[in-house]
């Protein structure tokens, strides 16, 4: 067909769009692959869908007002157990502990990191140092704070007893642990956002004059406020979270008991509990058995962490860490594929 | 001058912040050791038979809390082979059942879903991720267990093993589930995320040379994938091995080594893997022998998590050479 | 890290051609009059088969025709270049020879498109991809090891006898005459482990056509594929391409017209998704019959 020319244009026709692709003509072994994975991804739909409804369920069924301002007592009957006022108390006093200590220290941290980071092996123990934080079991992490805290010397932060030995255990105690868990999360926020931003920012601020510590204080960690707040989100959603420690450290009473006269130091000396304390106390697994009352803790629970998610994820949007964000969620702190 | 100053300036910060450093080193060195300077005790008078089998694990623990030692051993005698089983079981099929479901869910996610339930489905998975464990206790023991005590476990299974042990529905299938539904979010999303970042030209190559979908996505996409894969399996094995307050909740109260010669009755026996057991024996810590046994179980969680660590960190280095960065 | 250089033997010098003044004072690009610059011998007619037929064929990513009423022959034997500027609509009409528009959603056809007097749309579509390969225009190695990239498509279709095996007799020969008809054999056969990653662009790219002849298509879809390479190895692959004519047909993409000047048979040009003109290379760059195609290789616009 040697013949050239434009073709008078014609209208267009009726187009065909291609269809969803058949796997009919595949061999049977991908066929049951390709079927596996839809039966497992409805199925995943189906359980996560589950969970949430079952769990919005029981606890709108048996959460009250009152159950927020009444103090727990230890009763067998679950209508004269009280509510959970001390617990959510103890929540806000360990995550406010927590997140005061780790908020600073871990924003330092990745700012020597991603900053400084001389000399290099110091730099590269101090990531492996964090890697480790992240990995050890938080339970692990509680002994560690019951060793220490039960030495004499910090006989100030938890309570002495008669025979001269230290309790150990405190809200103090518990508080300075949760840090630890909530550090790396931080860190990782920080550093990631620090790692973004371009160099020739640091290089324009330097060109005029300023020192790099003026820099980084000026220019570089304002730019990333959004970052760091959504580090210390997660991080509080992790404190909020976390039982074992609270268990190991914070003593067994189940309303707040303070130590000594002194106004705020003497309950941050003294122990209780916290929401995830009263859960696990009145589940079956702990003394009190009223599932009622663990069910609405855990509903309140739940309501604190869909916040703290919904804070994140407004924190981040548009922002190159929202990207990441699911990952720093489920508490991976350093992306794994971009080392 | 402004940058004499300010270099003052700079060496003050990057002191200060230099001793951070230090000092978190300082921090991990002092767990290591005062976990394992207070552990010694325990592993010194068992020996290595510390973690062999021998006796009950709950009598040797009452005896320490009543300081009366057993007849013929001293007050620290412990032989924690029931505790490690149980970890072990609970750990690895757990994560052997999380690791299939998530690479098929996440392969769904990917590749078949349609984008209306891709949207609708990351929240919920994020939500999923970040829910506290004990709330996940909660629904085993309330939910899942009776469940699983009234329907699939028979009278007759009950009294074959009634002289040992109790079931009662909190057992190694409660655990082994609800760990798996704890750890799944996790590894959906990470193994999901790096799918999604497979470069867009192998697999429109892939396909464009005739190999179907599905082979593309077995022999393309999850070969790229396999570092964030190992990635999310480390993260999810660290996770699992760690985790008390749940398993403490699910896993029956006896620290009981499940029996896999009782044939299917093996999947309902009790079992306390290692975190659980600290956190039973959190009220008890004030007594000598029974803290070094405590922290002789901490002592091994520690050494377990740093070898996974490491695991995970040699598992990936042979892929390196193929350019899947990792 | 870049992968290392490294240095390519050929044969003949590629011939760069200079640009000639017209009488009426426009460069035009190719020597129109120097047959000597092309590659090979003009291919025999009697030897050149219809393979694949285009028959009145509208393309369009949503609400746009990208590609309009376009009829044309694929023929084994000879190479057919379509030219034209950007957005002329020449790769999607490539893309959509073996399916490849499918993969995008959004996309709507009309007309016939054949192969050996099959609708292709009625074929098996993983079928079809096996006897129409294509290749990029960026090279896109798997990050796997040179042979295993090779034998990919062919372990992939060989139906398991029990288990797919990576090195069977049958495929290390594959293998082997793929990488030697692609000319690649000589530079890797010491190492066929090595990752592929590691090899120059132009090995790369020499590697995927190797990947993609080691199915034995019928029909082989090069899309710009010198784009992104140097001369030395644009040469090599040109006179690799010459060298395919016979067995299989092919159809190459170009932005570059002194490219399709040496290496095509016929040639068609598009523009805005027209077909404006199609005929032997020889006819549409000496005589060209259309205004716009005159434009276009004078260099008006581009």
């Amino acid at each position: 067909m040697e013949a050239g020319g434009l073709v008078a244009a014609p209208s267009p026709p009726v187009a065909v769009r291609p269809g969803r692709q058949s796997t009919a003509a595949w061999p049977l072994a991908d066929r049951i692959g390709y079927w596996l994975c839809w039966a497992t991804g409805v199925a995943l739909c189906l359980i996560a869908v589950g969970i949430v409804v079952f769990m919005l369920v029981k606890g709108i069924s048996y959460l009250r007002p009152a159950l927020f301002v009444e103090h727990p007592s230890a009763s067998l009957h679950q209508s004269q157990s009280g509510g959970f006022l001390d617990p959510i108390e103890g929540t806000l006093i360990i995550t406010a502990i927590g997140t005061l200590i780790a908020a600073p220290t871990g924003v330092a941290l990745a700012v020597w990191m991603s900053e400084y980071g001389r000399p290099t092996p110091l730099a590269r123990a101090v990531e492996s140092a964090i890697d480790v934080i992240a990995g050890v079991p938080s339970i692990v992490l509680a002994i560690f704070g019951l060793l220490v805290f039960s030495e004499s010397f910090l006989g100030f932060l938890s309570q002495n007893a008669a025979n001269g030995s230290v309790y150990g255990r405190s809200f103090f105690a518990a508080g300075i642990i949760m840090s630890l868990i909530a550090l790396p999360l931080i860190v990782g926020s920080t550093r990631e956002a620090l790692t973004q931003i371009p160099d020739r920012v640091r290089e324009a601020s330097y060109a005029l004059g300023k020192s790099r510590a003026s820099t980084i204080r000026w220019v570089l960690l304002p730019s990333i406020r959004p970052d760091i707040a959504s580090g210390i989100a997660l991080g509080m959603g992790r404190i909020i979270g976390d039982t074992a420690i609270i268990t190991i450290l914070l003593g067994f009473t189940l309303t707040t008991q303070g130590v000594g006269h002194a106004p705020v130091l003497g309950t941050l000396r003294g122990t209780g509990s916290t929401l995830t304390s009263y859960v696990y106390y009145n589940s079956p697994a702990g003394e009190g058995n009223a599932p009622q009352k663990a069910y609405a803790a855990a509903f309140v629970l739940l309501m604190l962490v869909l916040l703290l998610n919904a804070l994140v994820t407004r924190l981040t949007v548009g922002r190159s860490s929202n990207r990441v964000g699911l990952l720093r969620v489920l508490g991976f702190w350093r992306l794994p594929w971009t080392r | 001058m402004q940058r004499r100053s300010g270099r003052r300036e700079d060496q003050r910060a990057e002191r200060t912040l230099g001793a951070l450093a230090v000092g978190l080193l300082v921090l991990i060195g002092a767990i290591v050791v005062t976990v394992f300077v207070n552990a010694w005790p325990s592993f010194s008078s068992n020996g290595l038979s510390w973690f062999g089998p021998g006796g009950d694990v709950r009598t040797q623990l009452t005896a320490m809390q009543d300081s009366t030692p057993l007849p013929g051993h001293s007050l620290e005698y412990f032989r924690a082979w029931p505790l490690i089983w149980g970890t072990l079981l609970t750990t690895v099929l757990a994560v052997a059942l999380a690791l299939i479901v998530s690479t098929l869910a996440a392969i769904f996610l990917t590749e078949f879903a349609p984008p209306s339930v891709r949207r609708a489905l990351e929240p919920v998975i994020r939500l999923l991720a970040g829910v506290p464990s004990v709330v996940y206790g909660l629904i085993g023991i309330l939910a899942l267990a009776p469940l699983i005590n009234q329907h699939l476990i028979s009278n007759g299974r009950r009294e074959s093993v009634a002289g040992v042990v109790q079931l009662n529905g909190a057992d190694l299938t409660t655990a082994t589930v609800i760990l798996a539904v704890m750890i799944t979010p996790i590894m959906v999303a990470l193994i999901a995320g790096a799918l999604a970042s497979v470069p867009a030209p192998w697999r429109e190559g892939s396909m464009a040379l005739g190999v179907n979908r599905w082979r593309t996505i077995v022999r393309v996409s999850l070969r790229t994938a396999r570092p964030a894969i190992v990635a999310a399996t480390v993260l999810a094995t660290a996770r699992a091995l760690g985790e008390a307050i749940m398993l403490s909740m699910v896993s029956g109260g006896s620290p009981f080594a499940a029996n896999p010669l009782d044939g299917l009755t093996f999947l309902f026996e009790p079992v306390q893997p290692l975190a659980a057991t600290i956190v039973r024996q959190a009220e008890g810590l004030t007594i000598a022998a029974l803290a070094h046994t405590v922290y002789a179980m901490s002592a091994v969680l520690l050494v377990s998590a740093a070898l996974l660590s490491f695991a995970g960190w040699a598992a990936k280095q042979p892929l390196k050479r193929y350019g899947i960065r990792a | 890290m870049p992968p290392p250089v490294r240095r390519i033997a050929v044969d003949r010098d590629p011939q760069i051609v200079p640009a000639r003044q017209l009488p009426n004072g426009s460069a035009i690009a190719p020597a129109p009059a120097g047959e000597a610059r092309r590659r090979g011998e003009r291919p025999d007619p009697a030897s050149v088969i219809e393979r694949m037929r285009v028959e009145s064929v509208w393309l369009a990513y949503g609400e746009n025709w990208v590609v309009r009423d376009v009829t044309l022959p694929v023929r084994r034997g000879e190479v057919l270049a379509l030219i034209g500027a950007s957005g002329s609509g020449k790769t999607t009409l490539l893309r959509s020879l073996n399916r490849l528009t499918e993969i995008t959603a959004g996309g709507a056809r009309a007309g016939r498109i054949t192969l050996d007097g099959q609708e292709i749309h009625e074929l098996e579509v993983n079928d079809l991809r096996r006897r129409v390969s294509m290749v990029f225009q960026q090279p896109n190695p798997f990050p796997m090891s040179i042979y295993d990239n090779v034998a990919y498509a062919l372990a992939e279709q060989r139906p398991p006898r029990g288990r797919r095996r990576r090195r069977t007799p049958e495929l290390e020969e594959a293998t082997e005459d793929a990488l030697r008809r692609a000319g690649l054999w000589e530079e890797v056969a010491g190492d066929l482990d090595r990752s592929a990653l590691r090899l120059s662009g132009g090995q790369q790219q020499r590697l995927c056509i190797a990947r993609a002849l080691a199915a034995e298509p019928e029909v082989l879809l090069l899309d710009a594929h010198c784009a992104a390479l140097d001369p030395i190895s644009t040469a090599t692959i040109e006179e690799l391409i010459v060298s395919l004519r016979d067995s299989v047909a092919i159809v190459i993409v170009t932005h570059n017209l002194q490219q399709a000047f040496r290496v095509a048979d016929h040639v068609a040009f598009m523009h805005l998704g027209e077909l404006v003109e199609y005929g032997s290379s020889v006819q549409v760059f000496d005589r060209p019959s259309q205004q716009r195609t005159r434009d276009y290789i004078s260099g008006a616009f581009g």
